[in-house]
């Protein structure tokens, strides 16, 4: 194996390539679709606004592959991205002049949630599938008793700047979203955490094999915490863009763990740890929003998108298996 | 290293063969204490009794068949959705008339078994992951009903209410049902061949198959019995809420609190021991904790808050003493 790796020093580069390749020729597929059926998704706009609406699902991907790396599951984003809305709706009370310390305190409040989960499974030995489940329900019931169960209206302006604001005359492009830049920011950040730093290194590692790790001396219980903090940040931070795209509710983040499972799975990203890229976890985000872009073009009704999420699912694994079973 | 040894060794059995005992004895005095505390000692007059026992048979159904999914190594999360299915489709067919029962009992179970063979068709045949797998079914499941029903559909028959609320002497004919299930389950997984087999299967797979075990057909037989389960669970719900409607699983978390219950209960997520009387006791603590909250007048939400803290603290109590490594 090592030999192997020796003599042909490509192979690694080549093998994530092949694996990333399949959710970006099925979302530029499914693109050049919708593009066909509505001619403006061709435009530089039309791009720019279906980057802004994939920007929030894309950032949790980009949160949830560092915990799915390294072996876990974080069930918990769905309902930290709740929180986060009615939280800052809570902290800011329609003053615009809360804005930014509320914002501080919606990141301490993710920082916690993230650290609750990993040291309950570090030092607890919680499998993190049931830990993060019973913070799922912690978190919701919180958003619940904060806001008294029915919260309504809008945050303020200037919090729902992220998911609204849009720069103009932007060159090439002309309209340029303030969401597609978080969300490239928070791209190249994750790329860069998972695939350029030693920590990065340190999380395929125990994801591919924890024990190991531990014995070549990683400290397997802090890289672990690391990356569900990373994964409750990235919520924090698709909470925020999700404020400014609608009013305050209580089912702004029902079901986005499960989106962001899929859209990594989709993305190529094994589960039970040790392979997947940021590269894949965010195309298959932007493939999960494309189809269910092309389904709502298409005049499907909303229910029957959830039954195409789950066929999109189990093939994307179906044939990750396959291709594994074919090539070892 | 021997203490290593001697911590793994002292850590497994003994601790899962008393949880369900346990479990039953903790339930039991938080119900009692809570009655006493709050006088209301009428809730521990048979009435309370049976009410906090019938508090148990939905969520009980379904866990049971999840408890044979994850001794399997399997898991099931599409058992909530299921129970919609379930749900609508008995309360559809019966539109209300006594003579469709059996039809719609029969299609609801005939559909519940085509959902486990499928489940069990992925996870063994193609060799997606069981998480995935379930999810998946359960999404194309909710979609397709989602679709179709918006609101309640059809109702069912005064006969067919009997199932929720009809009784033999004190006890309800639902309880009744779950505790001969119960039975029934604990009997095939002690004493068939089936159940040796899933446990083989859910211990170490691929030793199971060196063994000579049809593992492929073990796994499919573990989801159907779950499908089932979830489809006997949503025809409870259809004669307790007297129809049936397209979010009555999802609105009970049956999917994660089967599995929560179930794991509560000492049966390994992972796998290959456990059983079906740990999952009953897990069962009745969350029963003990809903009567609980409610004697002591906690509104809805800081009970959610409690509940994920006690999902985290149970689940704990069996693995904080491990020295595995787990994700």
């Amino acid at each position: 194996m090592t030999i192997a790796l020796k003599d042909n020093p490509g192979w690694p580069r080549l093998a994530m390539m092949r694996h990333v390749n399949l959710a970006v020729v099925v979302f530029l597929a499914l693109y050049v679709a919708i593009g066909l059926l509505q001619p403006n998704y061709f435009e530089p706009a039309g791009v720019m606004n279906f980057l802004r609406r994939a920007a929030p699902l894309a950032i949790l991907a980009a949160g949830q592959v560092f915990v799915l790396v390294s072996g876990g599951f974080d069930l918990s984003v769905g309902s930290l991205v709740t929180l986060t809305v009615i939280g800052g709706s809570m902290l800011t009370a329609n003053d615009p002049s809360n804005t930014w310390w509320a914002i501080g305190v919606l990141y301490c409040i993710g920082l916690a949630v993230g650290l609750i989960n990993g040291a309950v499974v570090a030092y607890l030995r919680t499998p993190s599938i049931i830990a993060t489940l019973g913070t799922l329900l912690s978190v919701n019931g919180v958003a619940m008793m904060w806001s008294g169960g029915s919260p309504r209206g809008y945050l303020p302006e200037n919090f729902r700047m992220f998911g609204r604001f849009v720069f103009h005359d932007v060159p090439l492009v002309k309209i340029f979203p303030l969401g597609v830049l978080v969300l490239a920011v928070v791209a190249v950040l994750a790329w860069w955490g998972l695939h350029a730093t030693v920590f990065g290194r340190k999380v395929f590692a125990i994801g591919d094999n924890a024990r190991a790790s531990q014995l070549a001396g990683v400290r397997v219980d802090a890289v672990r915490i690391a990356a569900f903090v990373i994964s409750a940040m990235a919520a924090v931070t698709a909470g925020i863009m999700l404020g400014g795209f609608g009013g305050v509710s209580v089912d702004v983040g029902l079901g986005l763990e499960l989106q962001a499972i899929a859209a990594c799975v989709v993305g190529g990203v094994q589960l039970m740890g040790g392979r997947g890229t940021v590269v894949g976890a965010i195309s298959g985000a932007l493939t999960l929003t494309a189809l269910f872009t092309l389904l709502t073009l298409l005049g499907w009704p909303q229910p029957l998108k959830e039954t195409a999420q789950g066929m999109i699912l189990i093939i994307a694994v179906a044939l990750g298996a396959w291709r594994r079973t074919r090539t070892g | 290293m021997t203490s290593a040894v001697e911590t793994r060794s002292a850590r497994t059995p003994r601790l899962s063969v008393n949880a369900p005992l346990l479990l039953l004895v903790v339930s039991i005095a938080l119900y009692v204490v809570v009655a006493v505390a709050t006088r209301q000692t009428m809730m521990l007059h048979v009435d309370g009794i049976v009410g906090l026992l019938q508090r148990m048979v939905g969520l009980g159904i379904v866990a049971i068949g999840q408890t044979f999914a994850i001794v399997a190594g399997s898991i099931d999360l599409s058992v909530a959705n299921l129970i919609s299915v379930a749900a609508v489709l008995a309360s559809f067919i019966m539109q209300g008339r006594p003579e469709m029962m059996l039809p719609a009992v029969a299609a609801v179970l005939a559909i519940s078994a085509v959902v486990g063979v499928v489940n069990g068709a992925l996870i063994s045949r193609l060799k997606v992951n069981p998480l995935i797998a379930t999810l998946g079914v359960g999404l194309v499941l909710q979609g397709l009903l989602s679709a179709s029903f918006t609101n309640f559909a059809g109702s069912v028959p005064a006969e067919f209410q009997a199932v929720a609320y009809g009784a033999l002497g004190p006890a309800p004919y639902s309880v009744i049902g779950l505790f001969a299930l119960a039975l029934l389950a604990s009997f095939v997984l002690r004493a068939t061949k089936f159940g040796a087999h899933l446990y083989a299967v859910g211990g170490n797979a691929e030793g199971a198959r060196l063994a000579g075990i049809r593992t492929g057909l073990v796994t499919v037989g573990a989801h159907v019995v779950c499908s089932l389960c979830a489809g006997l669970t949503g025809l409870y719900l259809a004669s307790r809420l007297r129809s049936g409607a397209p979010w009555v699983g999802r609105d009970g978390v049956y999917d994660l609190e089967s599995i929560a219950v179930v794991v509560i209960g000492g049966t390994l997520l992972a796998g290959g021991r456990g059983g079906v009387w740990g999952t009953l006791a897990g069962v009745l603590l969350f029963a003990a904790l809903d009567a609980s909250f409610n004697m002591l007048g906690v509104s809805a939400y800081p009970k959610l808050v409690l509940r994920g803290a006690i999902v985290i603290a149970a689940v704990a109590v069996y693995t904080f003493r491990s020295r595995d490594l787990v994700a």
